[in-house]
């Protein structure tokens, strides 16, 4: 008897890359490479001229000047044709003025939503429920958010993570819990019994005890 | 193609990359920079406009080609 074997896409995981896609969006044809170098915030939407995701909509807008000013990309998605996708973004301007600044997929033959695990057949086997991907410079996965459909997502949030994983990459820390920018941060925890009782005697920290200490940067 | 309008006249971000790159080789990042065009949409766009013979590589810059000077022209 012959063998069936379905390949299963492994999805995408936190520090490992991006999958690669070409993709035709409401401004061009784009590939995951096009945005090398930026910042990426990769998010899909169940459906056009739906009430949540036009509230979505109008909120990634308004955080798109912020996005611009961390050096990043926003790019939607769902399962819509591209005359939908243009029918809808000139419905909201029409609506509400707003232009929508950033390009949307088209993925009708759901090859982006199937890389990177969108449909969730629990929640509806014909929509993208709510992901967030937000994709580095080199295009390594830093963080992946799912939201139900009946969520709308926080955008302050998202500009939060992308603030914590640049303050991250650029000064070597981590952010503790509820951090804004401005906030002290968490200095890496010593690997050594000697370096534990060295960090309790170093200025400039703020320490619980050796294993949780801050600075102000 | 996003550069060219059903009609065959240039878009408005196409006409934008077209004069960026119609005194010389330029690099996607220049295009960019004159155009205020994010790199996607120049990556994408010069993409289009090579196979279609607007524009031609060179190295790692891009150039309009006779047939993509024209059209500037029109």
């Amino acid at each position: 008897m012959e063998e069936v074997q379905e390949k299963v896409a492994s999805l995408p995981r936190l520090g490992e890359p991006a999958p690669d896609f070409t993709a035709v969006t409401t401004h061009v044809t784009v590939k995951l490479e096009d945005f090398k170098g930026s910042w990426l915030v990769l998010f899909s939407h169940p459906a056009d001229f739906t009430p949540v995701c036009t509230t979505e909509f109008l909120a990634f807008a308004e955080i798109y000047p912020e996005l611009q000013k961390r050096g990043t990309e926003l790019l939607g998605l769902s399962i819509d044709s591209l005359s939908s996708h243009i029918a809808w973004v000139r419905n909201i301007e029409e609506k509400t003025g707003v232009k929508i600044p950033f390009p949307i997929i088209a993925d009708l033959d759901r090859s982006v939503s199937t890389a990177y695990g969108m449909v969730h057949p629990g929640q509806s086997k014909t929509e993208t429920v709510r992901c967030v991907f937000i994709i580095d410079p080199n295009q390594i996965v830093r963080t992946i958010l799912y939201y139900p459909l009946t969520t709308g997502r926080n955008m302050d949030e998202i500009l939060r993570i992308i603030d914590a994983l640049q303050t991250t990459d650029a000064n070597k820390v981590a952010t503790p819990a509820n951090w804004r920018p401005g906030d002290k941060v968490v200095v890496p925890p010593p690997t050594t019994q000697e370096m534990a009782e060295e960090r309790l005697k170093e200025k400039g920290y703020e320490c619980v005890d050796w294993y949780l200490c801050k600075k102000k940067l | 193609m996003a550069c060219i309008s059903t009609d065959g006249t240039l878009t408005e971000s196409g006409l934008k990359i077209f004069r960026a790159m119609s005194s010389g080789p330029v690099s996607p990042e220049e295009v960019a920079r004159s155009t205020g065009l994010p790199m996607y949409r120049i990556r994408g766009g010069i993409r289009d406009l090579i196979p279609a013979g607007f524009v031609v590589q060179k190295g790692d810059k891009y150039q309009l080609t006779e047939k993509g000077a024209a059209m500037l022209k029109k």
